[in-house]
């Protein structure tokens, strides 16, 4: 099966895990919002291996650049200068082409711009924190930003979240969806974080931690964090159920 | 011994956070300059085929707390019954409807509401047709793992009391957790994440 063909096949089950739990009561909001019965499980039917494609016309220039995306003209974001790049991979290790990648974050001092967010850290004027871009033919995705702050959250006494960008992805089907966070190699918060510990498996913790990237690195400008995200994959099989109408 | 499958794991989920607008719906949180509009803001226009409706609800907390910081998105077929998606092989769909919705719970009283049509029936694996339904994708501060669930429709019930997934669920006391009653144009579904009435959540 080459990447030009349809992609219809069920997905892999979901390695459920791997995932984080529901309920993981050191990290406190999840306590009265996860769901205390058992999950009901079905083969997927069309409703679950179709989904949403975004063409790359929903994006602008500056869409994946958070340096200058919301800043004002000639200026740009304050904060150590990043590039984020890698790719999708689905889990057969083939990249995902036309997949809608969106982040927020933080700014360079930890402070969100979110009405519901009082952290004593400034604003940024010429930050705003969102971006979003399509991956290529070959899954590969960029984006430009600064590095985000660690910051302190309501949790423990003195819980501070490791620095991080937040990730959602589209595949091709609906059941691909997935939200998760990148963090960056070296960060001491890291196993400290009872958000981070909801994964068990310490595997699963290291493939969400971006290692720098010397090579790409652009001199005089802006390091480079390598992040590739894997998405669940399609069984190939032929002798798979054929859907009425097919 | 013997050879490697040479298969990835899929990467593990995080929480959406309490900041999910930022990067999903920054124009309603009144972050504008960025991009034109919301994604999944506005899933019809006027030459949308198919019946009106608006499906509006909560999410509620274990304390019948509803949440005020979660997003939902919904996945549904047109009004003949076929995904707007390269995946879909059994024709083209409805091109004035993408299927796709995304809304946020209202910052202060976490209502959340979207403006679609009436979905088609779709087949199940084995060719039985399924009842009408939408797929449902909820994120939120302290949800780990995105969940998934399903809308079926009230005034549907015979189509509802043989559909295939609605007929693998044991205890049927639970099945009406899926099914919103409707009321004019308007169905309700209300969204428990525990206690009595837990909403029915599926792993796909
Ligand atoms: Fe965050």
């Amino acid at each position: 099966m080459s990447n030009q063909d349809p992609e219809t096949g069920s997905f892999f089950p979901r390695d459920r895990s791997w995932h984080p739990k529901a309920f993981t009561p050191d990290y406190k909001t999840s306590v009265v919002r996860s769901p205390q019965k058992a999950l009901i499980s079905f083969p997927n039917t069309i409703s679950e291996i179709t989904g949403p494609v975004f063409g790359h016309n929903i994006l602008g220039e500056l869409d994946h650049d958070l340096i200058r995306n919301f800043a004002s003209p000639g200026e740009s974001a304050i904060g150590e200068r990043i590039i984020v790049h890698g790719r999708v991979l689905d889990e057969r290790g083939r990249g995902v082409p036309g997949a809608l990648i969106e982040v927020w974050q933080a700014n360079a001092g930890g402070r969100y711009r979110h009405k519901n967010e009082g952290y004593v850290a400034p604003l940024d004027p010429n930050f705003g924190g969102c971006g979003r871009t399509i991956t290529n033919q070959d899954g590969a995705y960029e984006f430009r930003t600064v590095k985000p702050g660690p910051y302190p959250w309501p949790n423990g006494v003195n819980d501070w979240r490791p620095a991080h960008i937040h990730f959602s992805l589209f595949g091709a089907g609906f059941a691909q969806r997935l939200i998760t966070q990148m963090y960056f190699e070296g960060d001491p918060l890291i196993p400290l974080c009872p958000i981070v510990n909801a994964i068990s498996d310490e595997r699963a913790i290291e493939q969400l931690v971006a290692p720098l990237d010397m090579a790409n690195t652009v001199p005089m400008d802006a390091r480079a964090y390598k992040f590739d995200i894997v998405l669940r994959g399609r069984r190939s099989s032929l002798f798979e159920n054929k859907l009425e109408g097919n | 011994m013997a050879q490697s499958l040479n298969r990835l794991k899929e990467s593990a989920a995080q929480t959406a956070g309490p900041y999910v607008h930022i990067g999903c719906t920054p124009n309603f949180l009144g972050m504008t300059g960025v991009f034109p509009e919301d994604l999944g803001h506005s899933m019809v226009n006027d030459k949308t085929k198919g019946e009106r409706i608006t499906i509006t609800g909560h999410v509620f907390d274990g304390t019948a707390t509803p949440l005020k910081d979660a997003l939902l998105e919904i996945w549904q077929a047109d009004a003949g019954g076929l995904y707007n998606s390269p995946s879909e092989l059994r024709g083209s769909a409805d091109p004035n409807f993408t299927g796709w919705g995304r809304q946020p719970t209202d910052l202060g009283t976490g209502v959340f509401s979207f403006e679609t049509i009436k979905p088609g029936r779709v087949p199940f694996g084995d060719g039985r047709l399924q009842a009408a339904h939408i797929s449902f994708y909820i994120v939120a501060r302290g949800i780990n793992l995105g969940l998934n669930t399903r809308m079926y429709f009230g005034d549907e019930e015979e189509a509802n009391g043989k559909d295939p997934i609605l007929g693998r669920v044991e205890h049927k006391v639970r099945v009406p957790t899926l099914i919103a009653p409707r009321q004019g144009n308007t169905y309700t579904f209300e969204i428990h994440l525990q206690g009595d009435r837990e909403t029915i959540f599926f792993d796909i």
